[in-house]
């Protein structure tokens, strides 16, 4: 006797169809509630550009969301999640069919006939399959191995681990009861042409099944389609409570996702600058003041704990863990706009649910967006939230001093400004290498933008003037700005001080734009990344890495070989010239194009790298941190094996030199700048090469 | 509580090269950007704290010419409600007695609970605010680090000594107080903040407003000079580890360390 399903079953007289119909019916209109509950604080908040470049946005919906680039790199975190989330997509359909099942007994979707549908039945089979056995591995992983990066600190509240290996129960219950309802009917020795796919869930319930009486065979068919009906609809309802909101919201939060890298959001969408004066208030203080798409970042958080794993502050224990900005700000949002009831007055956010020193704490390294697979974005809120902060004037003693100095003589030391181009003047070195001073009409093609640190700092200077060496070889015609020159302000509009950084932004585009260079070249990623990023029509703008492999191919340098022939190199990628500006290669092609180059490459390397505790202004910060980033950083080096560390960025220099000196480690590891060591090998024209 | 805090314009030294000028009484000022007194920065802070906690308003006043409305801009966007100038081509030359007398004329047209200022400006002379609190017949503290309202009449106030001791006193209302640094931390003000009061009218009063009549100068600068090294003094050479050697042995020998 053949079995019935759930659109003809009847029991005590009650046919159970139409609990099929009630379930999704019930479920769907509680899900429409909740969801429109869920999108309360997305329209009272900040707006947000993102209605906009949809043929880009499709290509990181390709990679990011259906590919999962981003997930090997936590590799067996990584494949499990690929399993469950491609197994997900391939029962989407099955999902769905077996609701209209519940309706109507032989129903299947009219463009799954003929042996696409045997095909898809394969598919779905091994789906299950495999998503259930990644759901025990990550159950194993979650509740008994426990990594260290899912453990929640005491200061950001209780453990997560129940609510994980709940979901990843509901998920394996949807995958039994879905094949237990197949192989419950192919048990009956079913009908000609369906089976189960060999080694497959549905395939072993059949075996196990086969020969039982036709009423458990009965009984498990029905029971097994309403737990799965039941599980799926409670799972659908469930998913806006926690951290599988990501499961609905992650296409979403990557087609919307930030698409410039090295880019700080406006203080407001669509203001002009001189609308700002007349803002209320400035920056993110309260939940509301965030954009809709920083909204949709907390609800997609998926708690895998990658950002704060990869995140230097909270390496070296500052009190700054990005996974907790964002879950702190999403069981905000549930608690100021709950499911049942009305919204809440939420309090500020500082002092509420973040601190002061949370928020300087970062250095804006991007560390962790770059790992996020969903595309969270951390910086921006970053930058937001300090402009609240500097707008209220809850700014540290160590952060005001700056950023005074820089508000009243444009560099962060309190320097003057006639000796911002004082060290092209020193005698031996002026007469070896001529820079221009741009000054009083006086123009030149390649304008050097040598910036705060360089202009006054000594150590930085040398690095400078190797670098002025180097463009003079190259017969390049420059100039600096002199007292021109303002700081180029990267750091103070990642500090949040929006409206000095606009101010120093047009004070410098105007000095520039007066020279009229055909480039601008800098040695500073720091400025790099603010004049390409945050400037506009200038002209374009080179890292001194850049202009050095072009000089490199076109033949200009002639090398020595490296002196000391044992020596290992390794080369630390500053953030705002790697990750922010992707520039990892001709750093590299630099290094191996000296004769007798050994090089190895640290763990963290290229979008990994470790920052070494931040430029301009961070530089200045005082944090609470257990060990320095840049201390941590060098033994990292030392662990490569490396004797010398190469960087490209001076604020890298300065934190790794002194990093060097407190990790006792100057005899075994020395730091040197890119350009430096560059130039130490050239083979300079005579005359020059004696002065310098 | 109605609080005045008594601001001035000084150069802001922390990163000049000093320069004398030609008479050799002065330094040179043609170079130096100005700021406001540490010292009167945190008087203002603690003043809008204290208004915060107990209502009230903060008014800010400087002597000296339009360039002191940038000071008092400053401090207005701290959270000081009012500023006032005070600028006659009378008050341009002043010492400490006179600055205390211009002040001192203008608290005498108003009604204030409390006067604030700075423990001390650029000069180091310590002297406006206890010279002002004796023109007034108020009773003063100097170098105060903590102040608690305890009445309408009543001021609880801390004071720290030399060696770190800490004296608390009680202080009748009116009074004047001078501040140290470390009372508070003066909050940041942004330049938004800043532009935020840029169109504020800043009234000015002359002598004849506040009643001034002119006070003869009883101090005048003579000379002003960097002092020669004198015997005692050295400067230590050789690389790092010479020089900290060198210094822990001079340290022990002149009785520093053990």
């Amino acid at each position: 006797m053949d079995i019935v399903g759930p659109a003809q079953f009847v029991v005590l007289g009650i046919k159970t169809q139409i609990f099929s119909i009630l379930i999704p019916v019930v479920a769907l209109v509680l899900f429409a509630y909740i969801i429109s509950k869920r999108l309360i604080p997305l329209r009272r908040a900040a707006q947000d550009e993102r209605f906009n470049r949809f043929g880009e946005r499709l290509a990181q919906i390709w990679s990011l969301w259906l590919l999962q680039v981003k997930q090997p790199r936590y590799m067996l975190a990584g494949v499990l999640h690929m399993a469950i989330f491609f197994g997900f997509l391939v029962l989407m359909l099955r999902s769905i069919a077996l609701v209209f099942i519940g309706f109507q007994d032989d129903f299947q979707w009219p463009f799954l006939g003929g042996s696409l549908g045997v095909g898809y039945t394969i598919a779905k089979d091994y789906a299950a399959t495999v998503v259930l056995v990644a759901c025990v591995i990550a159950g194993i992983r979650r509740g008994v191995v426990k990594p260290p990066r899912y453990a929640v600190p005491e200061q950001y509240g209780k453990d997560h681990t129940g609510e994980a290996v709940f979901v990843l129960a509901l998920i394996s219950l949807l995958m039994i009861s879905e094949s237990l309802f197949d192989a419950s009917k192919l048990a009956t020795g079913g009908e000609a042409g369906h089976f189960a796919a060999p080694l497959s869930l549905a395939w072993f319930f059949t075996g196990m099944l086969r020969g039982s009486s036709t009423e458990l065979l009965q009984g498990i068919h029905i029971v097994s389609y309403y737990v799965h009906d039941l599980t799926f609809f409670y799972f659908l309802c469930f998913l806006p409570f926690g951290k599988h909101f990501h499961v609905l919201t992650s296409f979403f939060n990557v087609l919307f996702m930030r698409l410039d890298r090295g880019k700080v959001k406006p203080v407001r969408y669509g203001l002009a600058k001189e609308e700002l004066d007349e803002l209320e208030s400035f920056g993110v203080k309260k939940l509301e003041d965030f954009t809709w798409k920083h909204m949709l970042d907390f609800y997609s958080c998926a708690d895998c704990g990658r950002c704060s794993d990869q995140c230097p502050a909270n390496a070296v224990k500052r009190p700054l863990s990005p996974r907790f900005i964002t879950i702190k700000a999403r069981d905000l949002l549930f608690k100021t706009f709950p499911v049942w009831g009305q919204p809440q007055e939420a309090p500020a956010l500082i002092g509420g649910i973040y601190t002061e020193d949370e928020i300087w704490s970062c250095t804006t390294c991007g560390a962790c967006e770059e790992e996020c697979p969903l595309a969270i974005e951390y910086i921006d809120k970053i930058v937001d939230l300090r402009r609240g902060l500097i707008d209220e004037g809850m700014v540290p003693q160590s952060l005001q001093k700056p950023l005074n100095a820089l508000e009243r003589r444009g560099n962060p030391y309190g320097k003057t400004a006639k000796q911002r181009g004082k060290w092209i003047e020193e005698e031996e070195f002026a007469q070896a290498v001529p820079v221009k001073l741009l000054q009083g009409g006086e123009t030149a093609d390649t304008l050097f933008f040598v910036d705060s640190v360089g202009s006054y700092d000594d150590r930085i200077i040398e690095i400078n003037r190797k670098a002025a060496q180097l463009l003079h070889h190259m017969d390049k015609d420059f100039g600096i700005l002199g007292e021109q020159e303002k700081d180029a302000g990267n750091e103070i509009r990642r500090f949040g001080e929006e409206m000095l950084f606009q101010e120093i932004k047009e004070h410098n585009t105007e000095a520039i734009l007066e020279v009229a260079p055909q480039e601008i070249v800098t040695t500073d990623p720091h400025t790099f990344n603010t004049l390409c990023r945050d400037y506009e029509g200038l002209p374009p703008v080179r890292h001194i890495s850049q202009v050095l492999v072009e000089g490199l191919a076109q033949g200009k340098f002639s090398l020595r070989p490296l002196e000391e022939k044992d020596l290992v190199y390794t080369y630390h990628d500053p953030c705002y010239l790697g990750r922010h500006n992707l520039l990892y290669d001709e750093p590299r092609q630099l290094l191996d194009a000296l004769p007798g180059m050994k090089r190895v490459e640290m763990e963290k390397h290229r979008d990994r790298s470790f920052c070494c505790s931040g430029g301009g202004l961070a530089l200045f910060y005082e944090p609470e941190e257990e060990t320095r980033m840049g201390v941590v950083r060098v033994q990292m080096a030392r662990e490569a094996g490396a004797d010398v560390l190469v960087t490209a960025c001076p604020f890298c220099l300065i934190n790794m030199e002194d990093a060097v000196k407190i990790a006792g480690l100057e005899n075994e590891l020395k730091v040197i700048d890119l350009t430096e060591l560059f130039a130490e090998q050239v083979e300079f024209v005579p005359t020059v090469a004696a002065a310098v | 509580m109605n609080i005045l805090v008594c601001v001035k314009r000084v150069p802001d030294s922390s990163e000049n090269e000093i320069r004398l000028n030609r008479e050799g009484n002065d330094i040179d000022t043609d170079d130096l950007v100005y700021a406001v007194n540490e010292w009167d920065n945190y008087a203002v802070e603690e003043a809008i704290q204290l208004v915060d906690k107990v209502g009230g308003s903060v008014t800010v006043v400087s002597i000296g010419t339009e360039e002191n409305e940038e000071i008092l801009r400053r401090e207005m966007a701290m959270g000081a409600e009012t500023g006032v100038l005070l600028s006659d081509p009378l008050f341009e030359e002043a010492d400490g007695r006179k600055l205390a007398a211009i002040l001192s004329a203008y608290i005498s047209k108003n009604n204030f609970d409390l006067v604030l200022c700075g423990a001390q400006a650029d000069e180091g002379g310590a002297q406006v605010g206890g010279m002002l609190a004796a023109m007034q017949d108020k009773p003063y503290a100097a170098l105060v680090n903590m102040i608690e309202v305890l009445d309408d009449n009543k001021l609880k106030i801390g004071r720290e000594i030399e060696g770190g001791s800490q004296e608390i006193s009680e202080i009748e209302l009116p009074c004047v107080l001078s501040i140290q640094t470390g009372i508070n931390e003066p909050r940041y003000v942004s330049i938004r903040g800043i532009r935020k009061v840029a169109s504020v009218e800043i009234p000015t009063l002359g002598a004849a407003d506040i009643g001034f009549t002119d006070v003869p100068l009883r101090l005048n600068k003579l000379e002003y000079f960097q002092p020669e090294l004198g015997e005692g003094a050295e400067m230590l050479e050789g690389s790092e580890e010479e020089l900290a050697d060198k210094l822990v042995e001079l340290l022990q020998a002149k009785g520093g360390i053990k």
